[in-house]
């Protein structure tokens, strides 16, 4: 790679229209081509080994999975209160169970719960206006009463069984195992992105690696806001080869090319994300991590996975506040994202699935808050969602110890999505079959 | 004959840069004069310095008071009775005040953990015996406890202390045996819930696949089950190791083929008869120190691991000899091993905080800690009992960017991985590491490369854009110029080897 590349990347990547974006993108296969014999970066070495990828490759679709089908997943960290989220107010045990933190029943004044049309008897937080308007859109399902047996409620515990899909919360994350499975070689480095400090396990594959960032300026180097005078050699230093003859598939060398992958990316991303979107998101963390992934979706990055998450949700004391400004943003995210990908025209290719590590207890505690529970809705919102409340309810009275019991088997939705939405074998990922979920038309 | 494999080094070859290679290896690495110190000792006499850490008097001996062990205590048979009486009663004043003590306690353990682990990363970084931590952080990647598991953090106190004092003694004797004895360990892998009418065989299995022989190495599914039956009864009480003879099942077993009324200590000699320990943690020890081949065992690696395997049983599982051996070996200096090992998040922070010496900066240990993290490492809470993978999996596009940036903190204060970017403006001392190579920019770029890479020779491309960027700073070689050299190089992807 000479000197000029780098120079028109520096070039193009300061807009963020369509065109230097399609400029910057032939430049990166035309550097990988040229390079070929030398560095070339991990994702295009592990996809093409000698073969040519035709120019536009790295923005379509990916061996053996399903044209561009992309699933976001929303992780409600800390256990969310599924009873407050999904209201049986039908059932007086409920209130019996919930004297200081249950939610009145529609139309009883202030901050009742609202109706879900069609479900008698169960209704949605008051906050969750959001939610109420993608189901009269047709746009959301609500899965009742899902959780797995033996429930574990630890959270550290339960949220490596949510994202292995094992129960021993040990091994590979589920979409990372998908990733493994699928697209053996994948060719893109960055398949899976999840906003926030940390990858998620749910997305550490044997092969697969995701991408993660808090905020797009956070991944980069840092070290031009120190003095500019050190991004061009950083660039060349970050960008090139090592002339001397070293292994291929080194240690070396393979820090050389992820280090590579590493430059490109972040510029990919960052560029992405640069422009302004076309709807205007609310304040709140999940609506800003929303509004990333949206422009990248936008961006049409070759990304098939997104993981973001909201935290606050382990209510253990005086909750009724809390939680309710959690639902508030939760709902209304979720609503202004489905706008976004509307006006994208991107609401088919995109799946939306919320979950938590578990639900909480029935009873309320002496705090008004509730301890750790088990079993607790799910959302998946989308075009090609069973519109609704889906699933039964778990009985108030028949409890094991003192929880509720799950209906849904939380894998059952796993494969719905595995097989239905993404195109992979449920059976080679979650290792055991499933009964589908009939969650998705 | 098989011994030729291990030859030591000709003490003439041992230059500065191998004894760099060995400060980096047995420990976090040091600086340049720490190099040439230890290279003039001659090869011999700098690894008895190294490895008999012993002699050199520990500045901070470890304190078992230094932490309370009582955050987390077992209630007493008042307490119980309290609980017990407010549960029967529907008592929720008494049961949600106790919650809340509960709860109390376990942020104060939580925070206490947090200590620790600030407390092990800067005495890795201050130790005049990094050898003795260099194998803790080893152990404890091998017997790997996790204490968002256990939730005590003083147990993790005693295991790190139980790694630390046993670091380099016997594999067998000290090691394993002691494990099987350790609180932390035993909670960490459920043998306190391993009852002779409700066998748990989690430490059973791990002390084989993980411990000592590797998965479905010359066991089976029914040596698991007859093992755990031996472990029955060896619990914790508190914080110390307890056996609890009503729970043990004193049967007769039948292990590897051989019967007898065997417990949990007869368990682990019968283990240690089986033909693959040595090579077991050899070949574990030989991926830490010398080489973590990616691509498996080279022709070279197989002869030398199988020789160190052979020592290692000719001296009764005493480690000393074996490290010795490595760290004298033509082997251990070979170029093929020498810059081949990705670093671990701590030893790429300790390594930097030692060679470059960085000037202390607000809440340094915790930025660091964090940054550990952020990379894929935290001390007290490896991933799972199988520790850390290592090796490549350290490396992503985004922990690349995090080392990358956690290396430009330690020398310009700019904060890593927070959106509020606070610098902290002490400045570093780049005049200091280059002392007298300061009059020309490309004798600068030489010496800070050779330092901090460990090379002898330097790709041209990589000089060339160091010395592009002394020219946009009108080849002037000051600190703020030295400092920007450092930033540069340590974001080079070789700069992630040792």
């Amino acid at each position: 790679m000479s000197h000029h590349h780098h120079h028109e990347q520096e070039d193009s990547s300061s807009t963020g229209s369509t065109d230097a974006y399609s400029r910057r993108l032939f430049m990166q296969q035309g550097m990988a081509f040229l390079s070929m014999a030398t560095t070339v970066p991990m994702f295009m070495q592990r996809s093409a080994e000698g073969i040519m990828l035709p120019v536009g490759s790295l923005v379509s679709s990916q061996a053996g999975i399903p044209e561009d089908h992309t699933l976001v997943v929303i992780q409600l960290a800390g256990g969310n209160d599924g009873l407050n989220t999904v209201i049986p107010y039908g059932d007086r045990e409920y209130y019996i169970n919930r004297p200081q933190i249950g939610i009145k029943e529609p139309g009883k004044g202030d901050s009742s719960a609202l109706t879900i049309p069609g479900a008698d008897g169960f209704g949605l937080h008051p906050n969750l206006t959001g939610l109420r308007n993608l189901l009269d859109d047709g746009q959301a399902a609500i899965i009742q009463g899902v959780g797995y047996p033996n429930p574990n409620r630890s959270h550290f515990t339960s949220t490596d069984i949510w994202h292995t899909g094992n129960h021993s919360g040990q091994g590979y994350g589920w979409l990372g195992k998908y990733f493994d499975n699928t697209c053996e070689g994948q060719p893109s480095a960055v398949s899976s992105i999840a906003i926030g400090n940390k990858a998620p396990l749910a997305l550490h594959g044997k092969t697969q690696k995701a991408v993660n960032f808090e905020t797009e300026e956070l991944f980069k180097w840092a070290g031009g806001s120190v003095n500019d005078d050190l991004e061009i050699p950083y660039d060349e230093i970050n960008r090139k080869e090592i002339r001397e003859a070293h292994d291929r598939d080194s240690q070396l060398d393979f820090l050389v090319r992820t280090s590579l992958d590493a430059q490109v990316s972040s510029e990919r991303i960052r560029s992405a994300v640069s422009t302004r979107p076309l709807v205007s998101y609310p304040n709140g963390k999940l609506s800003q991590q929303l509004q990333l992934i949206g422009s990248m979706i936008r961006a049409d990055l070759p990304t098939r996975v997104y993981y973001a998450s909201l935290g606050g949700f382990d209510t253990h004391a005086n909750q009724l506040n809390g939680h309710a400004n959690l639902m508030r943003q939760l709902g209304d995210a979720l609503n202004t994202f489905q706008k976004d990908l509307a006006k994208q025209g991107n609401t088919k290719k995109v799946l939306t699935m919320v979950f938590s590590e578990f639900g909480r207890r029935v009873k309320q505690n002496g705090s008004s808050g509730t301890d750790h529970g088990t079993a607790a809705p799910m959302f998946l919102i989308g075009d090609n969602v069973q519109n609704g409340l889906i699933g039964k309810h778990p009985s108030l009275t028949e409890l094991d110890q003192g929880d509720l019991k799950f209906n849904t088997d939380f894998r059952e939705v796993y494969s719905a999505v595995l097989e239905d939405f993404m195109g992979a074998d449920p059976k080679a990922i979650l290792g055991k079959k499933y009964k589908k979920a009939e969650v998705l038309t | 004959m098989t011994l030729s494999s291990v030859k030591p080094l000709d003490p003439k070859e041992f230059d500065e840069r191998k004894a760099q290679h060995l400060l980096q290896r047995a420990g976090f690495g040091g600086t340049t004069k720490q190099a040439v110190a230890l290279s003039k000792l001659g090869l011999e006499k700098a690894v008895e310095y190294i490895v008999e850490y012993n002699n050199i008097t520990d500045p901070e001996p470890v304190l078992l008071d230094a932490y309370d062990k009582d955050i987390i205590r077992p209630l007493t048979a008042a307490e119980r009775k309290v609980a017990l009486k407010a549960r029967q009663d529907k008592d929720e004043d008494t049961v949600d005040k106790l919650r809340k003590e509960r709860q109390r306690r376990q942020r104060e353990d939580r925070k206490q953990i947090s200590e620790m682990e600030l407390w092990w990363l800067q005495r890795m970084v201050s130790t005049p015996r990094p050898l003795e931590e260099k194998l803790t952080l080893f152990w404890h990647g091998h017997f790997a406890t996790g204490y968002r598991t256990i939730e005590d953090s003083y147990q993790m106190y005693l295991q790190n202390n139980f790694f630390r004092k046993n670091a380099m003694g016997n594999f067998k004797e000290d090691l394993v045996r002691g494990i099987i004895h350790d609180p932390a360990m035993i909670k960490y892998l459920n043998n306190h819930q391993n009852r002779k009418q409700a066998p748990n065989e989690n430490l059973a299995r791990e002390l084989m696949e993980l411990f000592t022989l590797g998965e479905g190495e010359g066991y089976d599914e029914d040596d698991i089950k007859e093992g755990a039956r031996c472990l029955t009864g060896y619990t914790v009480e508190d914080h110390d190791f307890t056996f609890n003879s009503r729970n043990h099942d004193t049967g007769q077993k039948r292990i590897f083929g051989r019967s007898g009324y065997y417990d949990g200590d007869d368990f682990v000699d019968l283990i240690f008869t089986r033909p693959n320990v040595a090579k077991f943690i050899v070949n574990k020890l030989y991926r830490y120190f010398v080489n973590d081949l990616p691509h498996g065992k080279t022709a070279d690696s197989k002869k030398f691991t199988i020789s160190i395997s052979n020592l290692l049983k000719r001296k009764n599982w005493e480690l000393k000899p074996i490290l010795k051996t490595i760290f004298l070996s033509e082997h251990f200096y070979d170029d093929s091993n020498m810059q081949a090992i990705i670093k671990s998040p701590v030893q790429l922070i300790v390594q930097a905080t030692r060679s470059l010496n960085p000037p202390q900066r607000r809440k340094m240990v915790q930025t660091l800690a964090v940054s550990a993290d952020l990379m894929g490492q935290r001390l007290f809470a490896p991933p799972s009992v199988k520790g850390w993978d290592g090796g490549r999996m350290w490396i992503n596009t985004s922990t690349m960017f995090m080392r990358q940036n956690t290396l430009l903190y330690l020398l310009t204060g700019q904060r890593p991985g927070s959106a509020s970017w606070e610098a902290d403006n002490n400045q570093f001392n780049g005049m200091a590491l280059v002392e007298g190579n300061t009059r020309d920019p490309k004798d600068a770029i030489t010496f800070l490369l050779t330092a901090l890479l460990n090379q002898d020779k330097h790709d041209r491309d990589r000089v060339a854009s160091l010395e592009n960027y002394m020219k946009t700073q009108n080849n002037t070689i000051n600190n703020e110029t030295v400092t920007g050299l450092l930033t540069l190089i340590t974001a080079m992807p070789e700069y992630q080897l040792c």
